[in-house]
Formats: C-alpha cells, structure tokens, sequence
C-alpha cells in the first residue's frame, strides 16, 4: 500500500473530531467524568494521558516486530502501566496539590481503553512516527473533551476559570448562582451526551459497522 | 511506512514459548529500571511537598481547635512551641534541636531507634526511634495542648497523623490524619471531616488507668460506657478503624508518649525540665 499523501496529517487530525476516541467510541468516560470539576484538573488529566499515550505508542511500535503474538497484551499493559507510574511520580514532586485533587485517577489511566485500544488496533501494525501522531491526535482529541467539559463544569458550577472568577457569585455579592450539579459527576455524563448527540446531529451518524471495528482508519483506508 | 499486518495476525517461527518468555522479561527489566529510577530522582521533591504539607497542617489542626484560633502566630498569647521528648524516659531532650529531629529518618537507623518485639509493637512499626519531635500550645502561658505525632499500619498502608490532647493527658481534642495511602472512599474516609470531629471529647483511660481508646465495630452504643472512649467505625473500613485503635494504644501507652504524658500531667504540665 502506498503511502497516500496527508496520511501523517489525517492520522493527527482525524482523532480530534471525526474520530475522536470519547465521542466516536465512548472510550475513556470514567475519568473523564471524575476529574473535570475544574479545569486545571482537566488539563493535568489530558497531559497525563498524552504523555502516557504517546510514549505508549511509540515504544509499541518500536517493538512491534520484537513482540510474540501470545503476550503481546501483557507487554503492552507493562509498558503502560510503567509510563503511568513514572507519570504519576512526577505531578506528585512537582505538582503535588494537582496530584492530591487527582487522586487516584492518574493511576487509573492505566486501565484507560483508549491508550491500550491504541498500541493495539494502531501501534502495533504502523512505524514509530505515525504511531507518535496518532498518540498525539488521540490524546489530543481527549484532551480536547476534557477541556470543554471541564471548563462548562467549572464556569456553570463554580463560576470560574481556572480559579479567576468569571461569573460574579451572589455569595460575593454578584448576580450569579452556581449550578450545584455541575460539582457533581453525572453533569459530565449528561454534557458529554449532548456533545456526542450533537457532534452526530451534524457530522452524521458513523456507521455501527465502522465504530465497532478495532480500526477504523485502516479498515477505512483498506477498503 | 507500510502497513505492517505481519506482525499481528499469524503465528510466526518468532512466536515460540522461550521468545515469548525472553522478551517478556527483558521489557519487565527495562520498565523496572525506568520506574525504579523515576521514582529514586523524584523522592526528595515529593518528601520536600510533603514536610510542608504536614507542617500546614499542624498549625491548621490547633487553629481550628476551639478557643485555639490565634494559635500558629504569637498574637492572642496561644504560642506553638516545638520540643523534642525522649520517649523512653518522657523528659524533653533540650539538647536536641526539634527541627534536626526526623522520625522517618530516625526510624531505619539503628543509632536512632531500636527495634520492638511483636508482642510490644501492636501498631505495627517495627522499629521505635529514641526521640520524637512534640508541640505544645500555650495561651497566655499556660499548657492547653498538647501535639503528639503517631503512626502505624491501617490496611494498605502506615498511617501518619498527629493526635492533640488536652493538658490532662486524657482528653482528646483532634486527630489528624496528614499522609496514608488507604482505599479511596473506605478507609480514605479517616480523613473526613465529620469522622474526625467524632473525637473531640474522647477520654484515653477509664478510672482504673486501663487504655480504652479506640474506633468501635460499627456503630458505638451511645449509652454504652464505652461511648465515653470510642468513636463509630467507618463502614467498609473495618481494619483501617483496627489500624488505628492500634496505634492509639501503642502511641498513649508505656511504649508511646506514657512516660512523658504522666510526667506532663503529674508537674501540672508548668515543668518542662
């Protein structure tokens, strides 16, 4: 197969929004939906989890040719869990009051369907730099759900951005109410179903056939 | 770059038990090393976070502590003085410099701990270090508190907290829990707010000098004698609450702060020779 011009770009690009992992195949939803109280943690949450699905990618893909079939997922949640670990290690020295309010979420990225469900439907079958953009793009495309659901979470709840209050409270004596269920987890739930519902409204709905295969890209690309 | 099916998908003459095992262990190999060494270059930074982290917490536990407001700052009269206790005898080791005085690091080193016996250690520690570092809050002069630093085994982890008792050695005022690693929402919730406030009032001994402290099976009966001593364990957390009945008992008894807490309590905690 020869290599189509812009495949670099698309594999970048696609996972932000026609593909993205969260919206297409619902993947990632329970850290999605336990660390965008706020944005700051969002955003410590989507840098984790780029860093650990880049590097993850990357050395499966450097490896790809090196690992036998038969524990190929016992590597790959090695590698994984081995990434999320030193990651961890990090916020805790120098992001320490980030890491307290993560708790145990960045130790659960570990278990994150979209970094495994990509060393094994991408990284494993494609070279180090386009298994590197497509960690990126999906990592990337999280971030991008976590952003924008941490940031309505934030304003609507608590009335601020990244802890500058924006919506002036009445407890200041402003106008503004907090919306309390935006404190709690079911508001992501509810906010990522609207934006799933109308991502579909005007994009269209992908096909079952082609949001349950393991890649849709390649199967895209093959057909 | 290709598209490369050949690796997934075929069984290959690569693909046999011995290679598997091989490769298996030499990524296991490379990943402990990356781990091991993350871990030993970031240690200091994170143990740096955490000594702020738990003397943030000392001055909020006192200042939060009715009566004790202005504690932390020397307006108001309340002072918070650091001493160091020998623990063996319970008097203060004034030569001691409390800020030079490290459990964590005293703990491993045998020219600054000694080891305790199983049936002594019923927290679980091991080792007792000779010296610990105590608070004492006065207001206007006179002993209101005192700060005593406990740990122990809970469930998953060694429990670090801080334990204030009233100038008689008998009543608690607060326990704090400034570090533990314990099952997120379980035993996680010795960190509650209204758990914590459960022990404001609890007594250490009953009239005939027995330890009594500790966190009750379930719900404490409140018409039960016990009652005055024990406060409600946390449902699910059933060990973590043993963990720190434990340690209490350790920490309040002859091993612990008794020595120290009966010379305290019998000079009417004016001496601190």
């Amino acid at each position: 197969m020869a290599e189509a011009p812009g495949t670099a770009g698309r594999t970048l690009l696609r996972p932000l929004l026609d593909e993205n992992p969260v919206t297409l195949h619902v993947l990632g939803i329970c850290s999605a939906l336990a660390v965008t109280r706020t944005l700051a943690t969002a955003f410590a949450m989507s840098a984790a989890v780029i860093v650990v699905l880049v590097g993850s990618n990357v050395t499966i893909s450097l490896l790809r040719h090196q690992i036998p079939r038969s524990v190929r997922l016992i590597i790959q949640i090695t590698v994984i869990a081995s990434l999320v670990i030193v990651v961890d290690q990090f916020l805790q020295a120098f992001f320490f009051e980030l890491s307290r309010q993560l708790s145990i979420f960045v130790g659960l990225i570990i278990t994150n369907c979209i970094v495994l469900g990509r060393s094994e439907s991408f990284a494993l079958r494609r070279g180090p730099g386009l298994a590197l953009l497509d960690g990126l793009g999906n990592g990337l495309g999280y971030a991008l759900v976590l952003t924008l659901v941490g940031g309505v979470r934030e304003l609507l709840g608590s009335g601020s951005l990244l802890g500058v209050e924006v919506l002036h409270l009445v407890e200041n004596g402003g106008w503004y109410t907090p919306i309390g269920l935006m404190l709690l987890p079911p508001s992501a739930f509810f906010l990522i179903g609207f934006g799933i519902w109308a991502l579909r409204s005007v994009r269209g709905t992908p096909a079952e056939v082609g949001a349950l295969a393991p890649d849709s890209a390649t199967a895209g690309e093959r057909a | 770059m290709q598209a490369d099916t050949s690796a997934v998908g075929h069984t290959t003459p690569r693909d046999t038990p011995l290679r598997a095992l091989l490769v298996t262990l030499g990524v296991c190999g490379l990943c402990s090393a990356l781990v091991t060494s993350a871990v030993l270059t970031l240690r200091p930074y994170q143990a740096a976070h955490r000594e702020r982290d738990r003397a943030e917490r000392i001055v909020a536990m006192v200042a939060a502590l009715p009566g004790l407001e202005q504690a932390g700052s020397p307006v108001g009269g309340v002072t918070l003085e650091a001493r160091v206790v020998e623990l063996a005898s319970g008097r203060f080791a004034a030569e001691l410099d409390p800020g030079e005085v490290d459990v964590r690091q005293a703990e491993p080193d045998p020219a600054f701990s000694e080891p305790l016996p199983r049936e002594r250690d019923p927290a679980g520690i091991g080792r007792r270090p000779h010296h610990v570092t105590v608070y004492l809050v006065r207001r206007s002069g006179v002993l209101r508190l005192l700060v005593l630093p406990v740990y122990g085994a809970g469930y998953a982890s060694t429990l670090h907290g801080y334990l204030a008792l009233d100038a008689d050695g008998n009543t608690v005022r607060a326990l704090e829990f400034y570090e533990h690693g314990e099952t997120p929402g379980l035993g996680s919730e010795i960190e509650n707010p209204d758990w914590r406030s459960l022990w404001a009032g609890k007594l250490v001994r009953d009239e005939t000098g027995a330890i009594r402290i500790g966190v009750a099976r379930g719900q404490s009966d409140r018409t039960a004698p016990e009652a005055r001593f024990e406060v409600d364990g946390i449902s699910g957390a059933t060990r973590t609450g043993q963990g720190v009945t434990r340690l209490l008992r350790f920490w309040l008894g002859p091993d612990g702060y008794g020595p120290f807490l009966e010379r305290m309590t019998r000079g009417g905690g004016q001496h601190d020779g």
